[in-house]
């Protein structure tokens, strides 16, 4: 169905280009919402939503984008696309636009939707703008996942609200991680999966920029 | 615009309609002159405020409803009165809202309890009173001078009554629900709707373990003045005043502390006090 190059558009950016363990973008966002994993999902579906959609568009105007003013209309763009996932969602899943709170609102300002808007769409025609977009979402649902995943159990002991490791409140085993609910854990997790995918895919490691010069005694002269 | 409509009619490739030529002559620009800057701009603002305001309109009657149900469904909730089946619109059926006068404690029979907004009265300087620094226990600014209660009746005797509550906890401002009984002087629940605190922290004001503690507590004294107290730790059960006290959360010092805090003003003298007296002395 798609070709070879399509295909590499879509994993790439999973694990060899991921937008948040490489690019290191979107960090902000994996911190704040990873508390439970059902609102990491939903924030997710949201992103790489808004993502597809902003590529695309933006990808159909790319030959009539004036560059003194394409950050500005990639912005507006991306910020009327999150407006209507934003009011979508407080009127299909309100439960959950609450949890999300002003997070929803603040994909405007997530760097991979601009990233790739930039980087790819205004490039790209809109079909593999659309794929880059949903790759790139998957990029990042993906290391969402993991960090919700870790965090959920090991925080509250349950996983999307039901009950893994019976909590010792609750009159089981568990004692539950209070670090793991708050925002420092997310960095210590995305941090040790940046460690784990540099260790399998060495190529990723960048070379030091700056080295001092180690300069021997007898050269001072 | 001086395009006849038989022109405009042709259109289509061998003739092209005055529009169309328009449309590609805008389009042959070249980007970076200031014109097609222009037009690019303008049009693309009247289509992206075209796509966002028509989202907001056609979706706000959904949302509304939402947040109407939402917020039913927390009174059902603290009352008790949500059944197996969770049909928020039946349960809320037993409830009878009121809005009331809080400087008076009388009922202000001329305001209509399903338009009144109470959170919207409380920042408009016409509709609500600053509270000054001693008084503002809570932390909230300004007090609206209406607030809406909920009676819940079992035939002619007031079974419950809910009151809302907010104020400051450590990061943010807890909204909730305060239920007593129809003796006005126990509680039978305490729900928060909307908050900010840390999660499994001070968010555990949402652990019904926690709630549950609420229930059977006295929250005034014979004199009528409000002791109730959230305290740090666990109560201690055996010692007197047990009756009036409930537990502090956990690694949550400061929320408890605006638990505690915003309970103490909404059952004071600047909060329901004199609504409540008022109340208890006419049921007894």
């Amino acid at each position: 169905m798609l070709d070879r190059e399509q295909r590499k558009v879509i994993l790439d950016p999973l694990v060899d280009n991921n937008p948040i363990t490489l690019q290191i973008l979107g960090i902000c966002s994996a911190l704040a919402v990873t508390t439970t994993l059902a609102a990491s999902l939903i924030m997710c579906l949201a992103l790489t939503g808004v993502v597809a959609a902003s590529n695309v568009s933006i990808s159909m105007i790319r030959h009539h984008v004036p560059s003194s003013i394409r950050i500005i209309v990639q912005m507006t763009i991306i910020a009327s696309l999150v407006i209507v996932v934003d009011q979508l969602l407080k009127a299909y899943a309100f439960d959950i636009a609450k949890r999300l709170s002003v997070f929803v609102g603040l994909i405007i300002t997530n760097c991979i939707v601009l990233g790739r808007a930039e980087a790819f769409a205004m490039k790209n025609p809109p079909w593999m703008s659309f794929l880059d977009g949903i790759g790139n979402g998957l990029g990042y649902s993906l290391v969402l996942i993991v960090v919700g995943t870790c965090r959920e159990l090991l925080g509250s002991g349950t996983l999307l609200g039901y009950e893994i490791l019976k909590p010792v409140t609750e009159g089981g085993w568990y004692y539950t991680n209070g670090m793991m609910l708050l925002p420092p854990s997310a960095f210590f997790i995305i941090g040790l999966l940046i460690w784990g995918v540099r260790a399998w895919k060495s190529e990723q490691v960048e070379k030091p920029e700056y080295q001092i010069h180690q300069v021997h005694r007898t050269e001072v002269i | 615009m001086s395009d006849s409509p038989q022109e405009q009619a042709k259109g289509g490739a061998p003739n092209p309609s005055g529009w169309r030529r328009r449309l590609d002559a805008v389009l042959e620009l070249p980007n970076d002159s200031p014109q097609k800057t222009l037009i690019v701009a303008v049009t693309l603002c009247l289509v992206c405020s075209v796509v966002v305001s028509s989202a907001a309109v056609l979706l706000r009657p959904l949302q509304l409803e939402n947040a109407a149900l939402d917020r039913k469904r927390n009174i059902v909730e603290v009352a008790g009165l949500l059944g197996s089946d969770g049909d928020v619109e039946a349960a809320f059926e037993r409830v009878e809202p009121r809005v009331v006068d809080l400087e008076s404690g009388e009922f202000a029979e001329d305001m209509d309890p399903a338009r009144y907004d109470q959170r919207k009265s409380s920042k408009d300087p016409e509709r609500s009173i600053a509270l000054s620094r001693d008084e503002d226990i809570a932390g909230i600014g300004r007090r609206a001078r209406y607030s809406t209660v909920y009676f819940v009746r079992d035939g002619d005797a007031i079974r419950q009554v809910i009151l809302p509550v907010h104020g400051y906890g450590l990061w943010s401002t807890l909204y909730g629900f305060l239920s007593l009984k129809g003796d006005f002087r126990t509680v039978s629940g305490l729900k928060f709707y909307e908050h900010a605190e840390t999660p499994g922290l001070g968010g555990e004001v949402d652990n019904p373990a926690w709630r549950g503690k609420w229930d059977g507590k006295i929250a005034f004294d014979e004199s009528g003045s409000a002791i109730i107290e959230v305290v740090k730790g666990v109560v201690d059960e055996t010692r007197s005043g047990a009756e009036h006290r409930v537990d502090g959360l956990a690694g949550a010092t400061l929320t408890t502390r605006g638990v505690d805090n915003l309970l103490k003003f909404w059952l004071g003298e600047n909060g329901f006090g004199p609504f409540l007296a008022r109340m208890r002395e006419k049921e007894a």
